[in-house]
């Protein structure tokens, strides 16, 4: 009985009570984030990984912006099928310049991390128009007006690049003044398909 | 002022609803996405979790917790203007992001989606909450703090800390930023916060509701005081731990994985003391639980708290996670603990509390039984389809035939999933009228009471009591 004598103590007063509770759940975090954080494995990025190009940067903002991510996941596991199915498993370097990561936590439609490079652009572009043409038995929306806007129409890129550089990202000041010009001309549905185009291609050798 | 929390609950839980109900439907006919950006599924998906999180639940455990505080402290409420504030900020709060989610302004990050400038506002307001809180706690009358408010405490505290973490970001303009923390190592901050986000929210925050609410409605003493504490300080030390189980194989370190699945299976152990403690308490309350319905749906509620906390475990277990993860069997097991534990306590302290907050009846409790019957129906549909859609799911993804090659194509599995998003849509949309005859039966009842003290005696004593305006 003598914990519970104790405890009286602890729920008899109030600074008492939020110190404990403060305390007890906050071990777990320390214990499993701190070290993530300073873990070199988890931020070095894989050999040919590059920061995304200003359109491709676009397009990733315009996947986030539409939720892309609450139906694809962006994480191939170590499974065989999983292998067959998609191609290499993920690893952690290749996601060292993904702010926020976009893994992921559920499969309506199939994973994405690999889909760079499997289908051609005018697939992509006839498939966000009109998903069922392509694939009958598909439940996607359709993404018409990304093709009627234009990309950056808030003119943002190179403030986002510059804050990803300050982030660490290795764009050169050169990579930001140009910025603009790359997305001259270009649609939102331009942008989304460069990024799905990049996605998962500079995988790791023997991967 | 509870009474302005109980309320704004109430619609959130509609308007949340409808949203799930709407993107539900979009599941079976894509072409409800209507071509218009704001109504296509991954906008209204958010949209939906963020009514129901931040303006369902959040709602309800405010005024819930003020509810509690101020009858287990016997004094009434510390600075009412500042829980007023908290009040009108936080609805504020929570039109501003499913406005700014409608748009598009998204952070990206699951159930954390709402853009810095909100996240600052959360921050105050949230900060606000807790000293009201806090502050009626310090000044007591009652020297014990009733268990009802450490789990509200550690709701307020942890949910704080959680959140200001997981949301440091470096702001590009009014509706973008990027945050601090990239990758896999993102990843594992956005699940220790989305994770514990259910933990002390949908979790630990109910759990001081149903401390207060279960205990009052069935007229019985909680059945272990040792049990309750026990099993709260090993409930906040474990919850913290889970996280990373939702990044069971993925490029996170392994140890962390496996860690995240050991203290999951040790969570089991204090949320089942907690079912245990409360069914046993109203195990000898007979009677009541035949007659109120409210008493009813606080049980059933605790029978699917059990369920969640016991599938929860089991599909943190890695061999288990290769076929769960990634279905739709998370999406059924979110909502046996949203729908079934989250929701079903709260109608079932709104049937409790309203009546007395208003000193009327239940408008009927009759309809408060059709409600019940209802939302049982509606969340077993729910959860039996979305079970059947995730197994089948998770099985036929990492078949292979005989020659090593995957056996189905995505969207061959996809089209056998049909038939459950269907039955899903069905069971959604009866669990979402049961609660528009929640809203009626409140309602009815919270305006009944105006009919009756809008005519105050105020002339004199000795006239007959005014006719006019009572029923």
């Amino acid at each position: 009985m003598n914990l519970m004598d104790w405890h009286r103590r602890i729920e008899r007063h109030t600074g008492l009570l939020v110190f404990g509770i403060i305390a007890v759940t906050s071990v777990g975090g320390l214990v499993q984030i701190v070290p993530s954080l300073f873990q070199t494995s988890l931020s070095t990025p894989v050999a040919g990984l590059e920061p995304y190009p200003p359109l491709a940067l676009e397009g990733r903002d315009i996947y986030i912006r539409e939720s892309c991510s609450v139906c694809h996941s962006q994480q191939v596991r170590p499974l065989l099928a999983e292998v067959m199915r998609y191609g290499a498993t993920s690893k952690a370097g290749e996601f060292v310049y993904d702010r926020p990561f976009l893994w992921g936590s559920k499969r309506t439609g199939p994973d994405l991390h690999r889909i760079g490079g499997k289908y051609s652009d005018a697939w992509h572009r006839l498939h966000f128009m009109d998903p069922r043409a392509v694939v009958p038995s598909s439940i996607m929306p359709a993404y018409r007006w990304l093709a009627e806007r234009d990309a950056d129409t808030g003119g943002s890129i190179q403030n986002r690049m510059r804050a990803l550089q300050l982030l660490g990202h290795p764009y050169t000041d050169r990579d930001i003044y140009f910025a603009p010009q790359r997305l001259a001309g270009k649609s939102e549905l331009d942008a989304l398909i460069a990024y799905l185009q990049m996605l998962g291609v500079s995988r790791p050798e023997g991967g | 002022m509870v009474l302005a929390f109980t309320i704004a609950a109430v619609l959130w839980s509609l308007i949340g609803m409808a949203a799930g109900v709407y993107a539900a439907a979009e599941l079976v006919w894509p072409a409800l996405n209507l071509d218009f950006a704001p109504l296509t599924f991954g906008r209204l998906r958010t949209v939906h979790t963020n009514a129901v999180l931040f303006g369902f639940a959040v709602s309800a455990l405010m005024g819930t917790s003020f509810y509690t505080v101020q009858r287990t402290c016997h004094i009434r409420i510390f600075a009412p203007n500042l829980a007023w504030t908290v009040f009108f900020a936080w609805q504020l709060i929570v039109i501003a992001g499913a406005v700014s989610l409608f748009m598009g302004a998204n952070a990206g990050k699951e159930y954390a989606e709402l853009e810095w400038p909100i996240d600052i506002a959360i921050t105050v307001v949230w900060v606000i909450y807790g000293v009201v809180f806090f502050g009626t706690i310090a000044i007591r009358r009652i020297e014990q703090i009733y268990i009802s408010n450490w789990f509200f405490g550690a709701f307020i505290l942890v949910v704080a800390m959680l959140h200001i973490v997981n949301s440091l970001a470096i702001p590009v303009s009014a509706f973008k930023s990027y945050s601090l923390y990239a990758g896999a190592q993102d990843a594992i901050v956005q699940w220790w916060y989305g994770h514990n986000a259910v933990g002390f929210l949908l979790t630990g925050g109910f759990l001081g509701m149903m401390y207060y609410f279960l205990p009052k409605q069935s007229e019985r003493p909680i059945w272990s005081y040792r049990l309750s504490v026990l099993s709260f300080w090993a409930f906040a030390y474990s919850y913290i731990w889970a996280g990373p189980h939702h990044l069971h194989f993925s490029a996170i370190p392994e140890w962390v994985q496996t860690l995240a699945m050991v203290m999951s299976l040790i969570l089991l152990a204090p949320s089942w003391a907690t079912m245990i403690n409360g069914i046993m308490t109203v195990s000898t309350a007979r009677q009541k639980l035949r007659e109120d319905p409210g008493l009813k749906l606080i049980v059933l509620s605790l029978a699917f708290y059990g369920l969640a906390m016991f599938e929860g475990p089991m599909m943190a277990i890695r061999s288990v996670n290769i076929i769960s993860h990634f279905t739709e069997w998370t999406i059924g097991h979110v909502h046996s603990g949203a729908l079934g534990w989250n929701a079903l306590i709260t109608f079932g302290c709104f049937y409790f509390m309203v009546p007395r907050l208003v000193g009327q009846p239940l408008w009927s409790v009759r309809l408060a039984n059709i409600h019940f019957w209802l939302a049982l129906a509606g969340v077993m549909l729910y959860v039996l389809s979305m079970w059947g859609a995730g197994i089948t799911q998770g099985v036929l993804w990492l078949s292979l035939d005989e020659l090593g090659q995957v056996r189905y194509g995505f969207n061959e599995i996809l089209a056998a999933l049909q038939p459950y998003y269907l039955l899903r849509l069905l069971g959604g949309s009866a669990f979402f009228v049961g609660a528009i005859l929640m809203s009626i039966n409140l309602f009815m009842t919270i305006s009944g009471q105006r009919t009756v003290t809008v005519a105050p005696p105020t002339t004199s004593m000795r006239s007959p009591a005014p006719a006019a305006g009572t029923p």
